[in-house]
């Protein structure tokens, strides 16, 4: 990899050029055919932000977030994630980075059954190698830290649909990555959960720095992102600031201007 | 992820479907006790003729007379009395031969006390104790000089001894061989059944003189029934038999084409044809035992398919969050594989009982070494990583989307 450009900020986290989607289908007369989900998107995504991507059912955003989070690949175009381009990485380097680089929040929280909320988080690191007394260790600082303490020990099932999202969440973030990924996460909550779940994202967005990306098709959530990204048809139609309206934010081209460091001996 | 995590992971997905994993390790527990039972039958048996023929002595011939023939009809071996005394003389003569015994036999009823038992004498020189490898128990065999005095000396075998005796020390006691007055001196350890099954321990040995003058009788003194023949080496076991042979026929004067009026055989031959045979039925055995190693194994696939189906969800979520193919490979492969390994462990005791049950119940001996528990437990691990590898390989190329995706 090449060296850092002095000015960090100037580094993005996510960048992504000219990228399409598109799925092949055998229709029952066995002719294949396309269907593209995703049309030439590019963005441009920092340390530091806090992003709700919205879009109908339908408008690619759940696939646009798969590719994100280096769980599909794109059919063309480039992504560069810290400066990584994650096409070029082989199944080993995509599952190491969504190991350290990303942390995933589902809609339907995704913990492993009949594994104790402690084992759920500690999951992460075992998989990066550390030991499984550390690794409970660790885990068990991060359920405190999002007040599930005298949960540990509860499986799943025996857990609320917010305190299973807050395991999920303390599971995202126990490898500290800089990225959390979070696909609908309030999608199966009441509202006052809702809420307490997404002033935890808020809390870690401000205190911690670490950056949000965000699908949701509720405008109440989104409006706890600063930035909104709305997707209609596999385009991105509306990319601005969440707070001032009026400032020209057009990230996406914007930044497409920029230089990256990247070289694809990377 | 270390191997040791990744072993806890299987444990438990093994813990979370105890029938299923404990019906697919019956498989395997089935097929190891089977494969275990077999082999220790075989190997019992050939370690049961191994012992019959080194009881039998080494290196040695039988020299029966007969094989004759008059006007083209064949009599038996042994119909005529071509063989003497003097034949297995000058054969223990002969640079490949280290011994010989002559043997004389008949039946005849033997009297202690009040008990009285029926059984073969068997006339012979004291020489034949060494060449057939026959032990003493207690007291001491017969002598040359009781050869050349014909005395009334006896040394029973250890059955006979038993039927006459009981407990008492036969030793110094006097029994009647069809009415003469005997002299126990000695009494022979117990060697088993010969190769034919015949019970070796069912009889007398008295000195050839004293049996061809006193017990047997013989309207053709001199000859014998038999001889033992004791060769010098293993690797010479061919000269001596061509020497045996060539010696007879002179003194016979048998000349040119016509054929003997005696049998050489080799009793070696006749071991090692036995000992193959039995290295074939265990081989036969134990192939038969590892086809159900096999069907067990192609269970444990089957139940893996299954398993990685059902858990297409989980091994999403394991990918989003870290796991390599590696790790989810490698999952998989444990379970399948601890499966075999603790099937393999039950059936091993198992078979180790099976083992020692038959052995108790239908008196066969049964051996069971190391090796074979070694194997047994590399045949079970094998076919574990075998039957486990395509379902893992299956569930590591996974894509994660798809896997997460799956409901």
């Amino acid at each position: 990899m090449l060296p850092t450009p002095a000015h960090h900020s100037a580094t993005p986290l996510i960048k992504i050029e000219n990228l399409c989607k598109s799925y092949s289908l055998q229709d029952a007369n066995g002719k294949t055919i396309t269907n593209q989900v995703l049309f030439n998107i590019n963005l441009t995504i920092h340390q530091g932000e806090f992003v709700a991507i919205m879009g109908h059912s339908g408008s690619g955003k759940s696939t646009l977030m798969n590719i994100l989070g280096c769980l599909d690949t794109p059919t063309s175009g480039a992504y560069w994630l810290t400066e990584k381009n994650v096409a070029t990485l082989s199944s080993d380097e995509l599952a190491r980075i969504r190991n350290r680089n990303i942390g995933f929040v589902f809609q339907g929280f995704n913990l492993l059954k009949r594994m104790t909320a402690l084992d759920n988080v500690a999951v992460p690191l075992l998989y990066a190698g550390i030991s499984r007394a550390n690794s409970r260790k660790q885990a068990l600082e991060l359920l405190r830290r999002t007040g599930l303490e005298n949960f540990a020990m509860h499986q799943p099932n025996q857990l609320s649909g917010g305190q299973q999202q807050r395991v999920a969440i303390s599971r995202a973030l126990v490898n500290q990555p800089p990225l959390i990924l979070a696909d609908e996460p309030t999608g199966n909550l009441d509202s006052q959960t809702s809420r307490e779940i997404m002033s935890l994202f808020e809390q870690l967005n401000r205190d911690q720095g670490i950056t949000i990306v965000l699908v949701t098709h509720e405008d109440d959530i989104a409006a706890y992102a600063k930035r909104l990204i709305r997707l209609k048809d596999g385009h991105v139609i509306y990319d601005k600031n969440n707070a001032i309206e009026t400032t020209s934010n057009q990230s996406a081209s914007v930044h497409a201007i920029h230089d990256h460091p990247q070289s694809n001996t990377d | 992820m270390n191997l040791f995590s990744i072993l806890g992971e299987a444990l438990r997905a093994l813990r979370q479907n105890r029938l299923r994993a404990g019906l697919t390790m019956l498989g395997m527990i089935i097929g190891v006790a089977a494969v275990v039972l077999m082999l220790s039958i075989g190997q019992g048996a050939q370690t049961q003729i191994n012992q019959t023929i080194a009881s039998m002595g080494s290196n040695l011939f039988i020299v029966v007379p007969g094989a004759t023939s008059a006007g083209g009809f064949s009599f038996g071996s042994g119909s005529v009395k071509t063989l003497t005394i003097n034949d297995a003389y000058a054969i223990a003569e002969l640079p490949s031969i280290s011994a010989t015994a002559p043997v004389t036999s008949g039946t005849a009823q033997l009297n202690y006390a009040a008990k009285n038992w029926s059984t073969i004498i068997t006339g012979t020189t004291p020489n034949y104790f060494e060449v057939g490898s026959w032990k003493i128990e207690s007291g001491t065999i017969f002598t040359d000089s009781d050869l050349r005095s014909a005395t009334r000396v006896v040394v029973l075998g250890s059955v006979t001894a038993k039927n006459l005796f009981n407990d008492e020390d036969p030793v110094g006691k006097t029994i009647r061989i069809t009415n003469r007055p005997f002299l126990v001196v000695g009494v022979l350890m117990a060697k088993g059944q010969s190769l034919t099954g015949r019970d070796q321990d069912d009889n007398v040995f008295i000195p050839i003189t004293t049996s061809e003058r006193q017990i047997t009788g013989n309207q053709f003194p001199g000859s014998i029934r038999h001889m033992l023949v004791q060769g010098k080496s293993a690797e010479d076991m061919d000269i001596a038999e061509l020497e045996i042979t060539q010696l007879l026929r002179q003194r016979h004067r048998i000349s040119g084409t016509k054929e003997n009026d005696f049998t050489v055989r080799n009793l070696t031959a006749i071991a090692d044809i036995a000992t193959g045979a039995a290295k074939v039925m265990s081989f036969v055995l134990g192939a038969i035992a590892s086809v159900s190693l096999l069907v067990g194994g192609i269970g444990i696939m089957n139940i893996m398919l299954v398993s990685v189906t059902e858990r297409t969800r989980e091994i999403g979520i394991r990918m989003a969050i870290g796991a390599n193919q590696r790790a989810i490979l490698i999952q998989f492969l444990l379970e399948a594989l601890m499966i075999c390994i603790m099937g393999g462990l039950i059936g091993l005791v198992i078979g180790i009982g099976g083992a020692w049950l038959v052995s108790q119940m239908a008196d066969m001996l049964i051996v069971i070494t190391l090796g074979m528990i070694g194997l047994a437990f590399l045949f079970a691990s094998a076919v574990g990583i075998f039957f486990g590898f395509y379902p893992a390989k299956k569930a590591a190329s996974l894509k994660p989307v798809d896997a997460l995706r799956y409901e």
